[in-house]
């Protein structure tokens, strides 16, 4: 009976994204946001998106969480959590989401508890008291300041550092089995950064919660997240755990990214050119017209991701060849 | 809460002090000599003179300042030229009627309006939205004095299903109350022949009324209601799940009416100056057919009584529209204090 299953129960995904493309019509034409984008998250696993703005990161978050903008069309592929199809109907309350920007993303003129309290009155079990009683909890597992009282206030009586606390905290007021997070500190200052992303790492793992994490700051990265996907113009250039990725990236762009980044490369570089604009995606390879290893081939046909030997997935057939020098420094 | 709303009180009590004493400017401004009006053309000098030392007006300007705030302090605000009968008592009598007019005029304009520019927003540049804009620039656009009309002609004339003019029918009498809003008294007094025929006076003239106030509170709730779509926390509520109804209709509106509220209130002034037209067609024995009486007889006690109240009107209602916004949105409190 157990070898008509597709996938082994263990080796089953939480969160598998297949050949996922999302193309949103434009009055400067059809704008290809996502295109063939898969990846597989395991149940407790944690995957960090990076790329450059514009990569398509949010909009990958915001299929997940089944809020994709009006007009967005998904022309092929899946998004299955658990085994559902969660494109076709969205799951709430078992994936929570924590936004970028705790100042903007709670309503002002309503009370903390009236809104973290609505998701859970329509997706969690129990009364709207035992709810109030998890959320001070989790207030304090949050280490937010005057937890108990923390309902009845207003947005504008938190600092910004307490706000991401509170939508942390209600994040994972349903339970969820992944957390999505969109740059959830980026809006914060440096000290603060790190107790949050601390105590975000700490309570998903202890409650064994996947994290999807997105970020464009490989510190964040390396900190927090088992495996990294690099994103280019809406394509995964690189995929594979976050250690060999950071320390010996293949995909030219990979290695191009992690070179401008200022704690890693002794001289500020570049990478020559923009990222394209999604009406205007280049054929084949969307890196090619700004990759200095690029062939003639690059810009005929989409290359397929190449399994390499720590099992990362390169999308580049000559990710063995060296950059030349004056591209790296 | 409560210390905001008195603090608000006090700072309109400055406001109100000027207006009484702008008042008094007025009557000093406007006719050359008070006493010269009051004895009339063909009274003799002497008779000026009586009447000038009768009614103080030969005391000291700064005297005559203070006898007048005093008076209206203590309710008296003087003899109609006109009628000979005390300005309060004749106001008591129609500032309710206008009170009444305006209060259901406004309410139409918000129930019937805020609703409106929401269903417009949620159908942004769809055939709701352009059904609304059409009505919105209507309203704005059509002149009260020529809807009426059309609406006497058609409700009243042609239909003969509504009463042409008046507040009430005079064969039924007046509801007994204290209030003199008619729909209130005839309730509380149980009469609900006197409320219904009250109620059929009432229609055309709020419909008249509430037109424009409508038009303009839907397009403020609709723009509201778009620009606090484009919010990060309406993208958050939604992925924490609310129902796209609760979203609409609580979670979105109440950011949008916070400009709609100030709206209202500033509106609120506009609407008893507008009644004059729509009071004088339907011969609604308001203050704004009392304000026209007032002036084609040069009755300059009843126009400074009218100037008077409807000031006060506007104060209050400024305090109210301050309270609400700051029930609306907690920040505004915060900020005033």
């Amino acid at each position: 009976m157990s070898d008509m299953l597709p996938d082994p129960p263990e080796r089953q995904a939480l969160l598998s994204v297949r050949d996922l493309a999302v193309h949103i019509r434009t009055d400067a034409g059809l704008a290809r946001i996502l295109d063939g984008v898969s990846f597989d998250l395991p149940p407790g696993g944690t995957l960090g998106v990076v790329g450059e703005s514009g990569c398509g990161k949010s909009t990958l978050l915001r299929a997940i969480l089944g809020i994709l903008p009006k007009g967005a069309m998904v022309p092929s592929g899946q998004v299955l959590f658990q085994g559902e199809d969660i494109l076709r109907k969205p799951v709430r309350g078992r994936i929570g989401f924590i936004p970028q920007d705790p100042f903007r993303s709670l309503n002002p003129v309503f009370r903390a508890g009236d809104q973290l309290l609505e998701g859970m009155r329509r997706h969690a079990p129990g009364t709207r008291d035992d709810h109030r009683k998890k959320l001070i909890s989790l207030f304090n597992a949050v280490q937010l300041p005057d937890a108990h009282n923390a309902l009845d206030k207003y947005p504008h009586e938190f600092s910004g550092g307490q706000r991401q606390r509170l939508l942390i905290a209600a994040a994972l007021a349903c339970d969820p089995d992944l957390v999505v997070a969109d740059e959830p500190t980026t809006a914060l200052d440096v000290t603060t950064q790190r107790e949050i992303l601390a105590l975000l790492r700490g309570l998903t793992a202890e409650r064994n919660m996947a994290l999807l994490f997105v970020t464009h700051d490989f510190g964040v990265l390396s900190a927090v997240c088992e495996d990294v996907a690099v994103l280019y113009a809406g394509r995964v250039a690189e995929l594979g755990p976050t250690g060999n990725v950071l320390a010996d990236p293949r995909h030219p762009y990979a290695r191009m990214l992690l070179a401008c980044h200022p704690d890693r490369a002794t001289d500020l570089i570049g990478i020559p050119g923009t990222v394209p604009a999604a009406t205007a995606q280049p054929p084949g390879c969307r890196f090619h017209p700004r990759c200095p290893i690029a062939r003639p081939s690059c810009a005929r046909s989409v290359p397929e991701a190449v399994r390499i030997f720590d099992g990362s997935r390169v999308a580049c057939p000559f990710h063995a060849d060296a950059l030349p020098e004056v591209a790296l420094v | 809460m409560a210390r905001f709303i008195l603090r608000r009180v006090l700072l309109a009590l400055p406001a109100l002090l000027g207006l009484v004493l702008l008042t008094f400017v007025l009557t000093r401004v406007i006719p050359a000599d008070p006493a010269a009006m009051l004895a009339g053309d063909a009274a003799t000098p002497a008779q000026v003179a009586e009447i000038r030392t009768r009614y103080g007006l030969d005391q000291p300007m700064w005297r005559q300042a203070v006898t007048h705030v005093r008076q209206v302090l203590t309710g008296d605000l003087g003899s109609s030229i006109f009628t000979g009968r005390p300005v309060a008592e004749e106001i008591g009598f129609r500032l309710p009627a206008t009170l009444e007019l305006t209060f259901v005029a406004r309410f139409l304009s918000v129930v019937l309006g805020v609703p409106l520019g929401l269903v417009a927003a949620l159908d942004h540049n769809g055939p709701v939205d352009q059904i609304v804009r059409l009505l919105s620039v209507g309203g704005l656009a059509i002149a009260g004095f020529w809807l009426a009309i059309m609406l006497q002609l058609l409700f009243c004339m042609e239909w003969e299903l509504l009463p042409l003019r008046g507040r009430i029918d005079v064969a039924l009498g007046v509801p007994p109350g204290f209030s003199g809003l008619y729909l209130l008294d005839s309730l509380l007094a149980g009469r609900l022949d006197l409320f219904v025929d009250a109620l059929r006076h009432l229609v055309l003239p709020a419909v008249t009324l509430c037109l424009p106030g409508l038009a303009s509170i839907a397009r403020f709730t609709r723009s509201g209601v778009l620009e606090t779509l484009q919010k990060d926390f309406v993208l958050y509520a939604r992925a924490a799940g609310y129902s796209p109804f609760r979203l609409a209709t609580i979670y979105v509106l109440r950011n949008a009416v916070t400009v709609t509220v100030t709206q209202v209130g500033l509106l609120f002034g506009a609407l008893i100056s507008g009644a004059v037209a729509v009071e004088a067609i339907f011969d609604w024995p308001g203050l704004g057919t009392y304000a026209v009486q007032a002036i084609l007889a040069a009755d300059y006690k009843a126009l400074l009584a009218v100037t008077l109240v409807v000031g006060v009107v506007y104060a209050v209602v400024n305090v109210l529209v301050d309270v609400a916004q700051a029930l609306v949105d907690p920040r505004v409190a915060e900020q005033m204090k």
